[in-house]
């Protein structure tokens, strides 16, 4: 359980980091937080020759307001993410998936850039950013470039990155004001990977009946998935149990998960049909949902 | 180079001059190096807390972290948490409460909650938990852990008031 060697680079600035990416690409790994990174090394499932800390890199760790957009750094811890207000504020569904991350200690070190690139399938935030529609921005030497979420999430850890880009940031459209949103997820031991998870949006017209919803789910296939179809059918309804049953079902039937002897298909659908009821009746309870 | 590399180490406020291979753990550092053997080895793959130490005041797993890049930071370990024979309030707490049986996994227990306790001076018992669940112990049960880290948490709030 120790890592392979490797050189250790510990640039002072982003283009300095980029730089080292350029002129050792395939051999070279930017190292963010290491929750996830780390783990590989130390089990030897990656053994980069070059390692490019980006801890350094303190202007990649901000929140801020670019027009409609939240924009977050990619060095920005997940722990920032689940205390920060603005994220509550502009981004209550971010912040509540944030929360949900591993553990305590964990969350003081992961990052949100690192949580994209590794593309866990079983990860929070590249759901959430999936089911937000945000935007990853790379940088390289080359210079930068935007791909949506759902895009850049190609595979199982597999990501639209070349070997010399960085993930500089993600941006993130703003929820809108009294849009409700929840994050449920199951896992067998608290701050384990999750087996299924669900963020939604949700607004409400001012009878109550949905006017619009956002569902993501995680943990069905190799990357996020947002149920569009879902998200049609759910206009129009009253969110009361009977309803957030009949979509939980409908959510169920959309899916086609692996069918694994420690987790089978039947288990899986089981799970999103609950947490999606349960994560439907959640949001249209909160308070200014209704708009 | 993966060669060795010169480093200097801030621990419990002592300045060490080193020279490490990058990818040795900061765990083992701590450890070899240093001597410092507080801080246990469990997992090595940041699921079991064992190895929990404070990089800058926060709860950082020791065997995700390499020593080389702790240059510029301030660390500390659970050596740095009693005052010679006088326990920590949350350490007292553990004793009195029996939260502790073998012993591997308090050290990392204790470093996790000086940390959250200072941060979060009432905590409810739904959120000890739930921090709580980045550390693995194998004897207790958790519940006497628990008991004691409510009752650190209030003693050092009259700690504070005092």
């Amino acid at each position: 359980m120790k890592p392979a060697p490797f050189t250790y680079h510990r640039p002072g600035s982003l283009n300095e980091a980029l730089e080292l990416m350029a002129r050792y690409g395939p051999e070279a790994k930017p190292l963010g937080g290491g929750q996830s990174l780390g783990p590989m090394l130390n089990m030897r499932l990656a053994r980069p020759a070059h390692l490019v800390d980006l801890n350094d890199m303190l202007e990649m760790d901000y929140i801020r307001e670019v027009g409609d957009r939240i924009e977050i750094g990619g060095l920005t811890r997940h722990h920032r993410l689940a205390t920060a207000p603005e994220v509550s504020r502009d981004l209550p569904l971010l912040a509540e998936a944030a929360r949900t991350i591993g553990h305590y200690a964990i969350r003081q070190r992961g990052t949100l850039g690192g949580s994209l690139a590794h593309a866990d399938p079983a990860a929070q935030l590249p759901l959430v950013a999936v089911t937000l529609g945000a935007e990853v921005v790379l940088r390289s030497t080359r210079g930068e470039r935007d791909v949506p979420a759902s895009d850049f999430l190609q595979s199982i850890m597999t990501v639209d990155l070349a070997d010399d880009e960085i993930v500089t940031a993600l941006r993130f459209p703003r929820q809108a004001e009294g849009e409700a949103s929840a994050f449920e997820l199951f896992s067998r031991r608290h701050g384990d990977f999750a087996i299924v998870s669900v963020a939604l949006t949700l607004r409400q017209d001012a009878a109550g009946a949905v006017s619009s919803l956002r569902l993501g789910l995680g943990g069905v296939g190799p990357v996020p998935l947002r149920l569009r179809e879902l998200e049609a059918e759910a206009v129009g309804s009253q969110i009361d149990e009977a309803a957030a049953a009949r979509l939980g079902r409908s959510a169920a039937a959309l899916i086609t998960p692996e069918d694994h002897p420690e987790v089978p298909a039947a288990y899986r659908r089981e799970l999103v049909e609950t947490l999606v009821a349960r994560a439907l009746l959640r949001a249209a309870e909160q308070e200014g949902a209704a708009a | 180079m993966s060669a060795p590399v010169p480093i200097s180490l801030v621990v419990n406020g002592e300045t060490h001059d080193l020279v490490v291979p990058p990818r040795k753990l900061l765990s083992d550092v701590l450890r070899e190096d240093l001597h410092l053997t507080g801080t246990h080895v469990g997992c090595e793959h940041g699921v079991c807390g064992a190895c929990t130490i404070l990089i800058d005041g926060q709860p950082s797993r020791a065997c995700l972290t390499y020593a080389v890049q702790m240059e510029g930071h301030e660390l500390t370990t659970i050596e740095a948490v009693a005052e010679g024979d006088r326990l920590s309030p949350l350490q007292q707490a553990l004793h009195e409460e029996h939260g502790l049986q073998c012993g591997f996994c308090t050290a990392g227990i204790v470093m996790t909650f000086e940390a959250y306790l200072r941060d979060n001076p009432q905590p409810g018992e739904a959120e000890i938990r739930d921090v709580l669940s980045g550390n693995l112990c194998r004897c207790t049960g958790y519940q006497n852990i628990v008991t004691a880290i409510l009752k650190a948490a209030d003693l050092m709030r009259e700690g504070q008031g005092a």
